[in-house]
């Protein structure tokens, strides 16, 4: 058919060709856009988060701080919000601090296989709730069930708690397994979920934030 | 009755080696079945192996099985074709045995540690040898190391034979194809503190394998495949090939947005994402078109030259190669559809949705034309020169598609659910998901799920009977 040329269409070198130059041309184009995305999810630094200035992906730091999430007008999607500082299992983690914390965090959920019952930023499996926003949830806030039934005061001890026991706090008959989670990696895994709340992730999950604030007012779906 | 299997009258040794990697791939298809099963239990059963054999342990197997056999039955089909296509023998054919042996090795530590091991402490020491825990890409960084070296052992195998042979277009497509898809592994074998940087790369090995190298890898079986079954003639199958690659990679590079929504990556994601996977479709409309036009028209030739009987000459292989076409278009293309937009995707991303797509995306796309292929390699291992359809035959192709088809609108019933109460009522919180998990419709779709399951299962159990048994009895009808 090639040879013969009758029309471009049944031309083999002409559909060769162009999946070249398609390819190519998406290739670049994907390689340029993720130079640009790069820049733009690598992490902040203390001095940004000192300074006010917002990063999709913040410095470890931010969990000296108090997080929100809030409906954005200008946006039109939540966004999390940096508020004060706060302490954060009782004390200020220095810049060096913060981030061996966070790296503990990063390979404890790796190596725990969280990603494989939990999603997280909604990747992952669909056996448990999603963590993307899991420090923000209102299970976990002073009035909660979770603070009281492990018994701590704090958000994050009563987090730390649950992750070393799991199964000794049931909520429902779908259990979160042991899986052997030492003080220092729970510490971690709180400091990996408080740091994942304060990501920018373009409005997901969306109404979190309007549930949140309807379970303060005492409006429970709990059972 | 495993004669069959052993049968040889294979006319080159990459055959032979082709099919060593497909006896591999069915046992861990039957893993991946039966670790599906057990974590779809857990759904309903929550206490079943609680704490013993976890859900995310079972389905951690679950999906890497999948993964595995895949690429086993995809190395398998290239050292099925490779001699036919480049008019050589494999240019080490030692090398690649002794690279099969070490990749099975490892793939069965891998497993053995998966299911003994399940967790290590929060060390690096954890990624290194037990797992990494990052879906689909679990293998420990040792055996990502090993992974690299088998490939490239395969690669120089296949690129040092295609250089040396005839160069069709298949091949050179081919050949193309595979380094793009062995060099997207890298992406994936790195350690970050930062879990958008981390999901970011990640999907450079997901997304740019199942949604374009191993789609075009499909089309290049395909084009394989109808030249060998129906005798297509290979100016149409190449040309349509490029086609493929142009409409496929045109969508499918820059469709990687639609993954880029919502892991902390800027918002211009959303409009390129929509765009390119909304095209994405497009190619598999294609592909199921050539593959039924094709077949009609062969048949039509043959009927016009007076002969009376079918133009396929290995019915089983056609039946599974049909089903892909059609699987294919509806698990990727539809299925996949349903949820790519942002405006829709910021509800359904990470439900159970995402669990139908997978399902029903996996079989139609890459499980039905890899069985195609293992019919094949029975067909050349026998020596057959037309292989029809046994019972088993039937049973196996219906039962696994009837079941994969009846686990993917359960589990979109049960997205739908999941996505109206738990994400856009609830707001995706912890009890907005138990809420959604408890709704009793979920359980029923749930427990529908777990059904055909079961129904798949058996299907498996007729198909693997069937591959070992249709060769000696084509060969017995035959004599």
């Amino acid at each position: 058919m090639a040879n013969e040329n009758l029309s471009v269409w049944t031309s083999i070198p002409f559909w060769r060709r162009s999946a070249a130059w398609v390819t190519g041309f998406a290739s670049i184009l994907l390689i340029w856009l993720t130079f640009d995305t790069l820049g733009q999810i690598s992490m902040g630094t203390d001095e940004d988060l000192k300074a006010g200035t917002i990063k999709r992906v913040p410095a470890p730091t931010v969990i000296n701080y108090n997080i929100d999430y809030q409906m954005s007008k200008k946006r039109g999607h939540e966004v999390p919000i940096i508020g004060a500082k706060e302490p954060f299992f009782g004390k200020e983690w220095s810049v060096e601090e913060a981030a061996e914390l966070l790296h503990l965090g990063k390979l404890t959920s790796q190596s725990k296989n969280c990603m494989n019952c939990h999603t997280l930023l909604g990747n992952g499996a669909y056996f448990a709730p999603d963590l993307t926003k899991a420090w923000l949830d209102p299970m976990w806030s002073d009035k909660g069930p979770m603070m009281p039934m492990t018994g701590k005061s704090t958000r994050e001890e009563a987090m730390a708690e649950f992750l070393i026991n799991p199964s000794q706090y049931p909520t429902h008959a779908r259990m979160m397994p042991n899986l052997g989670i030492t003080a220092d990696e729970a510490k971690g895994l709180v400091a990996f979920l408080k740091h994942m709340s304060s990501i920018d992730t373009n409005g997901f999950p969306r109404n979190f934030s309007k549930t949140a604030e309807q379970f303060k007012l005492g409006v429970s779906h709990a059972h | 009755m495993l004669t069959s299997i052993k049968t040889n009258s294979f006319t080159n040794e990459g055959q032979r080696l082709g099919m060593m990697y497909y006896r591999v791939a069915v046992i861990l298809f039957g893993a991946q079945l039966l670790m599906g099963l057990i974590a779809a239990i857990q759904f309903l059963v929550p206490g079943f192996l609680f704490e013993i054999f976890d859900f995310s342990v079972a389905r951690m197997v679950h999906i890497n099985a999948l993964v595995v056999w895949m690429l086993y039955a995809m190395i398998g089909s290239v050292y099925m074709m490779i001699t036919d296509e480049t008019g050589l023998e494999t240019i080490n054919i030692g090398l690649g045995k002794i690279a099969f042996w070490i990749l099975t090795v490892a793939v069965t530590i891998v497993v053995l540690v998966y299911i003994f091991v399940q967790v290590g402490a929060g060390t690096e020491e954890s990624i290194w040898l037990i797992h990494e825990g990052r879906e689909y890409i679990e293998a420990p960084r040792w055996a990502d190391i090993g992974i690299v070296v088998v490939v490239l052992i395969f690669y120089w195998n296949v690129f040092a034979t295609y250089i040396k042979g005839t160069q069709t277009g298949i091949m050179t497509v081919m050949v193309a194809n595979l380094l793009a898809l062995a060099g997207l592994y890298l992406a994936g074998m790195f350690f970050t503190d930062n879990i958008s940087m981390d999901q970011f790369w990640w999907w450079w090995v997901i997304h740019l394998w199942v949604e374009a190298t191993w789609e075009v890898f499909v089309g290049t079986l395909a084009a394989y495949a109808l030249i060998r079954l129906i005798g297509a003639k290979r100016e149409i199958v190449e040309m349509w090939l490029w086609i493929e690659v142009l409409m496929l990679f045109g969508s499918g590079i820059l469709g990687m947005g639609h993954h880029y929504f919502w892991i902390g990556t800027p918002e211009y994601w959303w409009e390129i994402g929509a765009l390119f996977s909304a095209l994405e479709p497009v190619p598999l409309i294609a592909m199921f078109v050539h593959v039924l036009y094709d077949w009609g028209k062969e048949q039509g030739a043959a009927h016009a030259r007076g002969e009376t009987a079918s133009v396929i000459t290995n019915g089983p292989a056609m039946a599974w190669i049909v089903t892909n076409a059609f699987g294919n278009f509806l698990g990727a293309g539809i299925w996949g559809f349903f949820h790519t937009l942002p405006q829709v995707n910021i509800y359904t991303h990470g439900t159970q949705f995402t669990a139908a797509h997978g399902h029903l995306a996996f079989f139609g796309a890459y499980a039905t034309i890899l069985i195609g292929m293992m019919y094949y390699g029975v067909q050349k291992a026998n020596g057959i020169e037309r292989m029809k359809m046994t019972f088993k035959t039937k049973m196996g192709i219906f039962l696994i598609t009837f079941g994969v088809m009846g686990m993917t609108i359960a589990l979109t019933i049960a997205g739908y659910e999941q996505v109206l109460v738990e994400r856009a009522e609830l707001g995706a919180t912890w009890n907005g998901f138990f809420v959604a998990q408890e709704l009793a419709w979920y359980v029923q779709a749930q427990t529908w799920r777990t059904v055909m399951g079961v129904v798949t299962l058996i299907g498996f159990v007729y198909l693997v009977w069937d591959l070992l048994t249709i060769g000696k009895k084509t060969q017995e009808v035959e004599a």
